[in-house]
């Protein structure tokens, strides 16, 4: 059976685009890995393969004019919000065709077309630019939504914003993205009660933890609070635990996490879930393969023209520090 | 004729600006009920409501965090920092967020943001509040930085910054707000251009915000005996315009800056360093008088002695200049 709560009455095809989503930022996740490894991509990376479900989720929740703030770890957030895989990998890879124009690399992409404001390099950023992107998003009828890990909910941008988002009744979600591990360092070490929803509880935000790998329980927790802040009831802090495949960032092999926590979650890969639940309706399988495939040529595709595009040339000029 | 107070002038221009663009909002710290702890912008949240001038709570990294997520989604925001000492709470978004976003974007936005603070020694606030935060983001791109002198160009040059695509700092100091002086001639003062505010022969006197009418009021006392200052208000630190110090060097080739901070990192040694590159053959001498390397003092002669008032700078001309006046 598909759906639960507000999504129950949906029709498999619409999981099987928002699973083809999740599977667009595992194979571009995968894809940047290769290229980091052979030296293409440049500088850091820090990829969000695991965690899928979260930004897919909360995204198919939103309106397409709606704001997103994402993190350094952000290219599922884009993904998620609509960027086109092709502009996101030129950008990683430096070049002049990048959504940004090969300016901000990784862990700084936005893309305000698709109402991305941007993903912050700095932990805890995206909370105070969804925060203000509510006040106007307040006036547009929009809702903003901010993308933030674990680690985060220990930075002053966190606190100030949720009480700041609550006293304004902002139409916000706040999407922590609880990874267990603040860097090298396990969550529980470093965050005083152990509990992020419980923080969110403390300001007056109705705050929910959730599992994180469940697109269904994202999709269908993120529709009610979209549909809260939409109405003016203010923002909610939605607590999704997931976990990262990879290490921190290209630096980290992730030796610190057990493997028996480890296998745990691999058991539990957000892709394998949706696709098992995919499988109990009345979806053939040779149509998940048919989106599968189709998913894959897309990202082979992006990657393939990306690698071809030119990087920008700094003797072009052009760059200007202010906006007349 | 008609005289402006300088809290009066920024008052008129938020709320001129306001009226104007349905898209300016401006919050704060006790901004809207209180009216501004310098009352400086009274009965605007009376006027133009609660959706346009709202309080806000003491959470500076939240306030310049939301104002810019607002800015980039379709807002003109002004905000206010109650004193430039606390600039460093909301750091992180001026520089990273607000003033990276137009050039790594790759110009898909920019970010149309005042940030206002009260700055300044002189009024017994002591060390963390006194300060004058405009040389800790001048070596940022991406941000303007103004500091008036005048209640002409405060409401000049706020209009102007209000109606600017691209985040400003804005510095008032604190012992100009109950100045008065001319209404404003234009409706705007551009950013980014110095105003040479007494011409003069013998030597050129730089400075910012109370400084110029410290400068001013020596130049009269200097002029009594015969020494000719050509004072300029250089009126933002970034963009700073180099080209009109160079023009008034080329004729007093002579250059003093006089900056309420210390010289280690301050402007004042900035434009020395950036008249040199340009001019060092004009130059018979340049200097600068900043205040000691230490934090600002609390007790008034502490304090007095700390600041380069018009007696400093007289002091500071004749020891140069190796001639004496009776005090």
């Amino acid at each position: 059976m598909i759906g639960t709560g507000t999504t129950e009455a949906e029709a498999p095809a619409a999981y099987l685009e928002r699973y083809a989503r999740m599977l667009l930022i595992r194979l571009f996740e995968g894809e940047m890995h290769r290229l980091f490894l052979q030296g293409h991509i440049h500088g850091t990376t820090h990829l969000s393969s695991g965690q899928e479900a979260v930004p897919v989720g909360i995204c198919s929740a939103l309106d397409p004019h709606d704001y997103v703030a994402g993190t350094y770890r952000g290219h599922g957030h884009a993904l998620a919000k609509g960027t086109d895989p092709e502009a996101l990998a030129a950008e990683m890879l430096g070049r002049a065709t990048g959504i940004c124009g090969g300016r901000a690399g990784s862990m700084n992409v936005i893309d305000l077309e698709h109402g991305l404001v941007g993903c912050f390099g700095i932990v805890g950023g995206s909370i105070a630019a969804a925060t203000g992107a509510a006040l106007s998003a307040a006036r547009q009828g929009r809702v903003a939504a901010a993308f933030f890990g674990d680690g985060a909910a220990n930075q002053g941008y966190f606190h100030e914003c949720l009480n700041f988002a609550k006293v304004l009744q902002l139409p916000v979600v706040f999407v922590c993205e609880n990874n267990f591990y603040g860097e090298f360092t396990p969550m529980v070490d470093v965050t005083a009660g152990g509990d992020i929803a419980a923080r969110g509880a403390a300001y007056g935000l109705p705050s929910r933890v959730l599992d994180g790998n469940d697109l269904w329980a994202v999709r269908a927790a993120g529709l009610e609070a979209v549909e809260s802040a939409r109405s003016g009831a203010g923002p909610t802090l939605l607590e999704c635990q997931t976990y990262r495949h990879y290490g921190h960032s290209k630096s980290d092999p992730a030796t610190y996490r057990p493997k028996d926590e480890v296998d745990r979650w691999m058991e539990r890969d957000p892709l394998a879930l949706a696709r098992g639940r995919l499988l109990e309706s009345d979806l053939e399988e040779r149509e998940i393969e048919a989106v599968e495939a189709e998913t894959s040529e897309r990202i082979e595709r992006a990657v393939e023209a990306a690698l071809e595009a030119p990087f920008p040339d700094p003797d072009e000029g052009g760059a200007r520090e202010f906006r007349e | 004729m008609s005289e402006l107070e300088f809290r009066t002038a920024v008052r008129d221009a938020l709320a001129e600006e306001i009226e104007r663009d349905p898209a300016v909002v401006f919050f704060g710290e006790d901004v809207a009920a209180a009216g501004g702890v310098f009352m400086t912008t009274p009965e605007l949240h009376e006027r133009f409501g609660p959706d346009r001038v709202f309080d806000t709570p003491i959470s500076e990294l939240a306030l310049a965090g939301a104002a810019f997520g607002a800015a980039v989604t379709g807002l003109r925001p002004v905000i206010e920092i109650m004193f430039g000492d606390f600039m460093g709470l909301p750091m992180d978004s001026l520089v990273n967020q607000a003033a990276k976003y137009w050039y790594i974007s790759n110009e898909q936005g920019s970010v149309p943001l005042v940030v206002r603070s009260a700055v300044g020694a002189g009024g017994r606030f002591g060390a963390m509040h006194s300060q004058a935060h405009g040389t800790w983001f001048q070596g940022v791109p991406g941000l303007k930085i103004v500091c008036p002198s005048s209640p002409a160009d405060a409401k000049g040059l706020l209009k102007a910054s209000i109606r600017d695509d691209n985040p400003v700092i804005f510095l008032e100091h604190k012992r100009l707000y109950s100045v008065k002086g001319p209404e404003p001639e234009d409706e705007l003062v551009p950013l980014g251009r110095a105003s040479v505010v007494r011409p003069g022969t013998d030597l050129t006197v730089v400075s910012t915000m109370r400084g110029v009418p410290d400068a001013l009021a020596a130049a009269d006392r200097l002029g009594d005996e015969g020494i000719d200052l050509e004072v300029i208000d250089l009126r933002c630190l970034r963009p700073l315009d180099v080209d009109t110090v160079l023009e008034s060097v080329a004729k007093t080739n002579r250059l003093l800056a006089v900056e309420e901070g210390p010289r280690t990192g301050g402007w004042a040694a900035g434009v020395l360093g950036a008249v040199a590159e340009e001019a060092l053959h004009e130059l018979d001498d340049v200097w600068t008088l900043t205040t000691a390397e230490t934090p600002i003092p609390y007790s008034p002669t502490l304090e007095d002695s700390f600041l380069p008032d018009p007696d400093a700078i007289v002091a500071s001309v004749s020891e140069r200049l190796g001639i004496s006046i009776a005090r």
